[in-house]
């Protein structure tokens, strides 16, 4: 296939974090739609599945100053250094399990390749990765609710967010179907942005202008001037990305008004963030 | 040949050499890996054609439009329904898991009847037969108001046939759950007279000051009330959220001012005043107040001082002063009750006092204000045919006005005054205060009957358990209610066969009323519950049946009020919690744990933080400043006069000195591994207080010890 033909998407998606209210929706539709299992006691956060995780943020201040804002953490569908699609887990990756489509920008996870060696769950810096420890079991019955869309796992494999890949799948099915070249934005929109009762996730093609992710991010084309690696930073000052300053480019935003919550996006020495914190949340702009 | 030792290496050599450039180790590395990978119990979900179904979600009052996806017969994904009246596509995530409530291991499949310990499998026709033939004893002793009935809310079908059944019966005993909707018409009922409800305009306020209200913890119709939050950036509405904890909602709102838990009415009380002092009041509303106005402003000038009230509350007079101000000031404000969900205890006087401050700044029935308007009943229903023992029987008094003091009745007499109890779509045995009580008085009940799907901690305290269809397997109407402003009622539809051998609640009342005879069978003459809705929903049927919703009322309504101050000019008091401890328990209402009568499904468990469960054991809220010393997942014992629980604690500078704050919801003990023997039960530690002047239980907590296990 000519390369060059192709206009390649960029799927990503912006959270509101003043929006989120922690609710928890955005978890249980991801969940349900891509057949996660659950086990006696979930309560061990590292062995818990959770492919969209809901963390809990504190602006650290004693009462009654104390803040608290949350944070979905889904894949973050890295790019990797300059956007080239070496995201740091599909560089470590020796089963070629994990791949990343140049044509959607989503890292994909095949489950059947994977002989989970866990390296990329070492590479990753979103703690995005989940292995499986032990083999999915089902309640009597509560199988028959699983969705043929989604292939269950087994025992001694790494699973994570697709961006419901699935759901891309029978989106172009369906433009294919209808004659028509590419999907419309409403087309192909994920599980956990379609059960927002916020309406805090707002996903679509950070390449097409047109579409309200990108409206909200306008990522800046050009790589960040004091951090080559850093592409696609957003030009809107409440917008910012997870560790940013590590290049890995995710395609995951977060937006809020509130200053703590920014900061809390990486990690800074004493003073710096009063620095550079005018300059989009992150140094790269320096 | 001869095998010398130079032959037998080279040939050893050569085997190495050829073994290690043929596939066979590649080929064994690959097959034990695809084998590791295929284990048999590894489901493959079958494919076929997709299809969407529409209903509404009955798990709360919320009534959200639903979509279930469904391949070829089986659903397999529940979503929000786009363009609903109520939700517009948003879900929860309890609706989004109901699936898992079809298929919950601890649910009801067959009828069931209890024998010493153990329930034993029976057939419809006995479970029918006993529970008609127990009911005929009871009528015949002549003795009809002894039946008594516990369901949900009071509007809906089902609910209108169980009551329709106990008063053909002969029983005025029907009773709801403590619920929003029940306080929203008790508020309503004393302000502005009977038969009314309150509705609030969240989506179109531009200041809402809520009084520990969790608009986004669950409170009335919770995707409605995520929707109204989220857009108030948008609209330029600001928030306040008083609430002695920074929940969930008060993190989210403009201003978060924390107060002394239970002082909250005279927190509304003291607005109130400084509104009347600076003159902020709507003249012409405050005009056609009733019932001793000029009573209730000498109260407010005499007792609600800003000085005093500033003591009571913990919140500094300035801060008291400007918040009235500018709720007084604002366009569109419109003030909030209901405690966390709305659906535990409540003082009546705090209700009717926030209520107030709507009346006094004249926002009833404005846009962006509280919508006062006759509860709207959809359905109509024929006259019941009424035999001498049913006319005889429902004039009896009611033997109480609530729940909770049923039970104490039951509890303080030695003769049975309830003969048989029937219970729909509740769990009073886990939701009510001092649980331990409310089972006493379970067994002190001869015959109790449950109708639920699944073997909760009622059903196991019941005599016969009829299982019922869950909310996705049946025809149901499910009006909202929940303080929404606008009233819908949809169509809950089944959108997969009954997966056991369970019946709808509707077909269950005819059966048992067709075997008692008389007056009651007579009562029920439809062949089946479909049948039933159908006439009774009359010219609202079409809609109903074709759309799946109708929308009631909508907008600002036109109705007439009036506002009557009569209870709070006779100065209630303000209730005290129980107890001699020197911390405060308090329960915390989370959107991820529902604490009535559905229990969590395993997706939402898999939800909970681990700073509110830990493994099979609760963790407890408290700041660093109350817990001396101790450190996050420390064992400590908490004390109340009700009993102990062994918990660990959570340090956070998100709840006032003082305060533990435990999760509601929490140490259900049924069978289902995924959701019970979690924690603890809150209701076991908190025992009722009863507000003098309405009767309710309004206990907001309790005085508790801690100390180090």
């Amino acid at each position: 296939m000519n390369k060059e033909n192709i206009k390649a998407h960029k799927f990503g998606m912006v959270i509101d974090l003043d929006k989120c209210t922690g609710c928890g929706s955005c978890m249980v539709s991801c969940m349900s739609e891509n057949n996660v299992p659950f086990k006696e006691d979930e309560s061990n956060k590292k062995d818990s599945i959770t492919w969209m995780r809901v963390y809990k943020l504190s602006n650290g201040k004693s009462f009654p100053d104390t803040e608290i804002a949350y944070l979905p953490r889904p894949c973050q569908h890295c790019g990797g250094k300059r956007d080239h699609g070496h995201s740091p887990c599909v560089s470590v990756c020796p089963a070629t399990a994990t791949d990343y489509g140049y044509d959607t920008g989503i890292v994909s996870q095949i489950y059947t390749r994977c002989f989970g060696c866990r390296y990329c769950m070492g590479a990753c810096p979103y703690h995005a990765r989940y292995f499986n420890w032990w083999d999915p079991k089902w309640p009597e019955g509560m199988e028959k609710y699983l969705s043929p869309d989604v292939s269950p796992r087994m025992r001694g494999v790494v699973e994570k967010c697709s961006f419901c890949y699935h759901r891309y799948q029978a989106a172009k099915d369906k433009a294919y179907y209808d004659g028509r070249e590419d999907i419309e934005e409403n087309e192909y929109q994920t599980a956990c942005a379609t059960a927002c009762p916020a309406g805090a996730i707002v996903f679509g093609d950070l390449n097409n202008p047109a579409h309200r992710v990108h409206e909200i991010v306008k990522p800046d084309p050009h790589p960040a001037p004091n951090n080559p690696n850093v592409v696609g930073k957003s030009r809107n000052p409440n917008v910012f990305r997870l560790l940013e300053r590590l290049g890995t480019n995710p395609k995951v935003y977060y937006l809020s008004e509130r200053e703590w919550v920014r900061k809390a996006g990486d990690h800074y020495l004493d003073g710096e963030w009063d620095k550079i914190k005018n300059h989009h949340g992150s140094e790269s702009h320096g | 040949m001869k095998v010398d030792r130079r032959s037998f290496l080279g040939l050893g050599l050569g085997a190495v050499a050829g073994f290690s450039v043929s596939p066979v180790l590649l080929k064994l590395t690959d097959d034990s890996s695809i084998w590791t990978q295929n284990w048999p119990w590894t489901p493959v979900p079958l494919d076929g054609e997709v299809m969407y179904e529409s209903s509404v979600c009955s798990l709360c009052p919320g009534s959200c439009g639903i979509s279930v996806r469904k391949i070829d017969d089986r659903p397999v994904k529940i979503e929000g329904l786009n363009e609903y009246p109520i939700n517009d596509g948003g879900a929860c995530l309890h609706g989004i898991s109901g699936l898992q409530y079809l298929y919950d291991p601890s649910r009801v499949k067959t009828p069931l009847k209890k024998n010493g310990d153990k329930f034993e499998e029976i057939s419809w026709e006995e479970a029918v037969s006993l529970v008609s033939g127990k009911l005929a004893d009871i009528r015949n002793a002549g003795t009809p108001e002894k039946l008594a009935c516990i369901s949900d809310k009071h509007q809906g079908s089902v609910s209108r046939l169980f009551k329709r059944l106990l008063k053909s019966f002969g029983s005025p005993n029907f009773y709801t759950m403590p619920s929003l909707e029940s306080y929203l018409e008790l508020t309503a009922a004393s302000l502005h007279g009977k038969g009314t409800t309150i509705g609030f305009d969240l989506e179109n306020s531009d200041y809402i000051l809520s009084f520990g209200a969790g608009i986004i913890e669950g409170w009335g119709s919770p995707v409605a009330c995520f929707k109204a939050n989220a857009s108030r950036k948008e609209r330029g509405a600001t928030l306040c959220q008083i609430e002695p904890r920074l929940s969930n909602t008060a993190a989210n709102a403009d201003r978060w001012v924390p107060v002394k838990p239970g002082t909250e009415a005279d927190l509304a009380l003291g607005m109130c005043a400084v509104i009347l002092k600076n003159n902020l009041f709507n003249a012409a509303a405050v005009a056609g107040f009733k019932g001793g106005f000029n009573k209730l402003t000498a109260l407010l000038q005499t007792d609600y001082s800003l000085s005093k009230i500033s003591e009571i509350t913990g919140i500094k007079e300035a801060d008291i002063e400007d918040i009235a101000t500018q709720f007084a000031k604002a366009k569109m404000p419109v003030a909030v009750f209901g405690k966390g969900r709305g659906d535990s205890s409540q003082s009546l006087k705090e209700l009717v006092a926030v209520q107030t401050l709507n009346c006094l700044v004249g926002n009833i029935n404005k846009e962006g204000g509280a919508f006062v308007q006759p509860v709207k009943e959809y359905l109509e229903f024929p006259e019941e045919t009424m035999d001498d023992i049913a006319d005889k029987g429902f004039a009896q008094p009611k033997l109480s006005p609530y729940v909770h003091d049923l039970f104490d009745k039951v509890n303080a007499s030695s003769q049975p005054v309830v003969e048989a109890l029937f219970v729909y779509q509740s769990n009073p045995c886990y939701s009510l205060h001092d649980t331990k009580a409310v089972k006493q008085a379970f067994g002190k009940i001869p015959f109790v009957v449950s109708f639920s799907s699944f073997l909760d901690e009622t059903a196991k305290e019941a005599d016969i358990i009829l299982p019922v269809h869950t909310f996705i397997e049946r025809l149901e109407d499910i009006p909202s209610g929940a303080g929404l402003s606008k009233m819908v009622v949809g169509l809950s539809k089944p959108v997969v066969k009954p997966v056991f051998n369970t019946k709808h609640p509707g077909d269950i009342v005819f059966l048992i009323a067709k075997a008692i005879d008389g007056s009651v069978a007579q009562s029920f003459e439809w062949e089946t519950f479909d049948e039933c809705l159908e006439m009774a929903a009359g010219n609202i049927w079409g809609d109903l049946s074709e759309n799946g919703y109708v929308i009631l009322s909508e907008g600002v309504p036109k109705a007439p009020h009036e506002i009557d101050v009569t209870f709070l000019s006779k100065a209630p008091d303000s209730v005290q919690p129980n107890g001699d401890g020197d911390l405060l328990l308090i329960p915390i209402d989370n959107m991820r744990l529902p604490s009535a009568a559905q229990a969590a499904s395993p997706f939402a468990v898999k939800t909970i933080s681990d700073e509110e469960l830990k493994g099979k054991e609760t963790v407890v809220e408290i700041n660093p400043q109350t817990a001396k010393g101790l450190k996050n997942y420390d064992r400590v014992t908490l004390t109340t006069p009700l009993g102990t629980a062994k918990v660990m604690i959570h340090l956070s500078e998100g709840i006032m000195p003082g305060l533990v704050g435990m999760a509601k919801g929490l140490g259900h003990s049924f069978d289902n591994k995924y959701v019970s023997n979690k924690g603890v039960n809150i209701n076991e530690l908190i025992g009722p207080v009863i507000e003098s002047g309405s009767g309710l239980d309004a206990a907001f907590g309790i005085k508790t010890k801690i100390s180090k296990a």
